[in-house]
């Protein structure tokens, strides 16, 4: 590698590593060498909890004694962030929880050892916000996270990765590691690639096996994967995706074969527009940025077509139910007993260790959560809260099987703002839970919906644009990805100040 | 439908978190406002509408039925059950004593 540098390595995407380590331009060891290096150069962020440099230096040395060998597998020599909502084996698992400080799974999750299988090797594990509830990355119980994008003009506020998987789109945008995890349960791999100017996808629910991942509402979460294009978020989707027996909720199909049926061509392609996510005082970049979407997807070939989803308003009051229920449920697994932390008041009796345990371990958003769901679960609130969102879901979701009669795909914007300062939004839950308005609605239909970069807000901070598609039609939604990719020219990346 | 702090209290020990009286405090108009927020769900028309049971359609599975289908989720495990317990003791799982 005479040509090469060191921050060549950094800016290469993940399909330009597996093809330029393919093709004998450079080590898989080089390549690792230099991730390892941007990581430790970036504490300032605080995107990981935990860094692995020999696991990914050790993958890269099987990667290059692959090459030798001649059995190269897809992902070899391409080190990856891992989210801290994964079990890793031997590796501190934490969801980014004082309740799991410590802990060590004896297990691998299913993805992330999908991954390791695919010959990816692991940088770290990303920091997030706690047990993947908030949309910020300010409850984290080891430290918020920092974009590595600043508001142009001087400004100098230390801006929000977006979340929950704050740290795998910090680390990403600032060419820490070239793709990463995510998981979404209700926007939390969109929103933050929206922000922080990469690319991101959540696949129809079921595609990625939950096992092994940190449960948080078990109805909704999935993981994806988050990049700097749709390609390699498409090459990242086809090693994660895939049946799993130790799911049951594991889509029991084959895993299409996504990069390889990546296209453009939007000819004969129908991009619904719903009317009800133009909600009043939008933002004036948010809406110029949804226009030009539009205006790439005709000049793509596609037809546009005003479509309805007019549940939308209520997807976010149903989310704020089924959620916090599922996690009061999911999170009462955090006793003190057998994982975790356990705080043993002295002289306490069991129900004291529990009570005491949860007050210690859990922060404060955690706890909001676990509260508002033991609430609507509550005997005499049942009905009136949790059954009744679960029948505004079914009427969600019902939106969407009526839009597909017109269209095959469609497209709003990720988030309604751009990135916001770190506080901005921390003293008042209810506005921070307003930031996934666009999201959600997909969630609870448990569609396949990606962001990508859609351009740059009058701060020069990046934007995002969501597709949505039909449930299985992660095709489509990637396609669409693509059309509106080749012809955002975005190109912009955070000048480096960490 | 809004809570006061002796609701916020039993829903507290409901949900197993010790709390203080000054985090009740804060609790009553914080959870006030998200429940207000969501209580727009019962305008909502849902008559002859059925709660969703599955976002996706699909079927459960069974396992086959022996000992150990899955190495990693059968027995056999025990050390590494008990590997990340606070207080293992002889093979257990530690707890304060229960029974006087």
């Amino acid at each position: 590698m005479t040509s090469i540098t060191v921050s060549d390595l950094t800016n290469l995407t993940v399909a330009q590593i597996r093809d330029g380590h393919r093709a004998g331009d450079f080590s898989a060891v080089d390549v690792a060498e230099a991730f390892v290096a941007a990581v430790d150069a970036a504490d300032a962020l605080n995107a990981f909890i935990v860094k692995t440099p020999e696991h990914a230096l050790a993958a890269a040395k099987q990667a290059d004694a692959d090459r030798a060998a001649g059995s190269l597998k897809p992902l070899s020599g391409v080190p990856i962030g891992m989210k801290d909502l994964f079990a890793t084996k031997g590796v501190q698992t934490t969801a980014a929880s004082h309740m799991l400080e410590g802990f060590v799974p004896q297990y691998e999750s299913s993805v992330s050892q999908r991954l390791w299988d695919a010959g990816a090797g692991m940088l770290g594990k990303l920091n997030l916000d706690q047990f993947a509830m908030g949309s910020s990355n300010e409850t984290s119980y080891f430290g918020n996270v920092i974009s590595p994008w600043k508001r142009k003009g001087g400004d100098n506020a230390a801006l929000a990765p977006g979340g929950s998987s704050g740290g795998s789109s910090s680390a990403i945008a600032a060419r820490l590691c070239p793709a990463a995890t995510g998981t979404d349960t209700g926007g939390s791999i969109r929103q933050p690639a929206a922000f922080t100017g990469i690319s991101g996808i959540k696949p129809t629910y079921g595609r990625c096996s939950r096992w092994g991942i940190v449960a948080f509402a078990s109805s909704l979460d999935q993981a994806g994967p988050m990049a700097r294009d749709v390609r390699d978020c498409a090459i990242m989707l086809e090693a994660m995706s895939g049946f799993d027996p130790k799911d049951a909720t594991s889509l029991d199909l084959p895993v299409p074969q996504w990069e390889a049926g990546l296209n453009a061509d939007m000819r004969g392609k129908r991009v619904g527009v719903p009317r009800e996510y133009r909600v009043d005082g939008i933002d004036a970049d948010i809406a110029r940025v949804w226009d030009e979407g539009i205006r790439w997807m005709k000049d793509a070939g596609a037809e546009i077509v005003d479509i309805s989803l007019p549940h939308t308003k209520y997807a976010l009051p149903t989310y704020y139910i089924i959620a916090p229920a599922e996690a009061s449920s999911n999170l009462a697994r955090y006793d003190g007993v057998r994982y975790g932390l356990r705080d043993l008041p002295e002289g306490s009796g069991l129900q004291d260790m529990y009570a005491a345990t949860r007050a210690a371990g859990f922060g404060p958003e955690v706890k909001r959560r676990i509260m508002i769901g033991t609430y609507v679960l509550s005997a005499g609130f049942y009905d009136a809260y949790y059954t009744q969102a679960q029948k505004v879901r079914t009427l969600i979701a019902r939106d969407f099987e009526a839009a597909w009669a017109h269209c095959d795909v469609i497209l709003t914007p990720t988030a309604p703002s751009a990135a916001f300062a770190l506080g901005d939004k921390s003293a008042d839950p209810l506005a921070m839970y307003l930031n996934d308005v666009f999201a959600v609605p997909a969630s609870l239909a448990g569609l396949p919906a990606m962001s990508v970069p859609g351009g740059l807000d009058r701060d020069g901070l990046p934007l995002g644009l969501q597709i949505i598609g039909k449930a299985f039609d992660e095709q489509g939604v990637l396609n669409a990805g693509l059309a509106i990719e080749q012809r955002s020219g975005f190109a912009a990346r955070p000048d480096k100040w960490w | 439908m809004s809570v006061d702090s002796a609701t916020v209290t039993k829903i507290a020990k409901l949900a197993r978190i010790a709390v203080s009286d000054a985090e009740v405090e804060a609790l009553v108009p914080e959870l006030n406002n998200i429940l207000g927020w969501v209580e727009q769900l019962g305008e909502v028309d849902v008559s002859g509408v059925e709660p969703m049971t599955a976002v996706i359609p699909n079927h459960l599975r069974l396992r086959d039925d022996v000992i150990d289908a899955d190495p990693l989720t059968g027995g056999g495990v025990r050390d590494a059950v008990l590997a990340n317990a606070p207080a293992a003791q002889h093979g257990f799982f530690g707890v304060p004593k229960v029974i006087e």
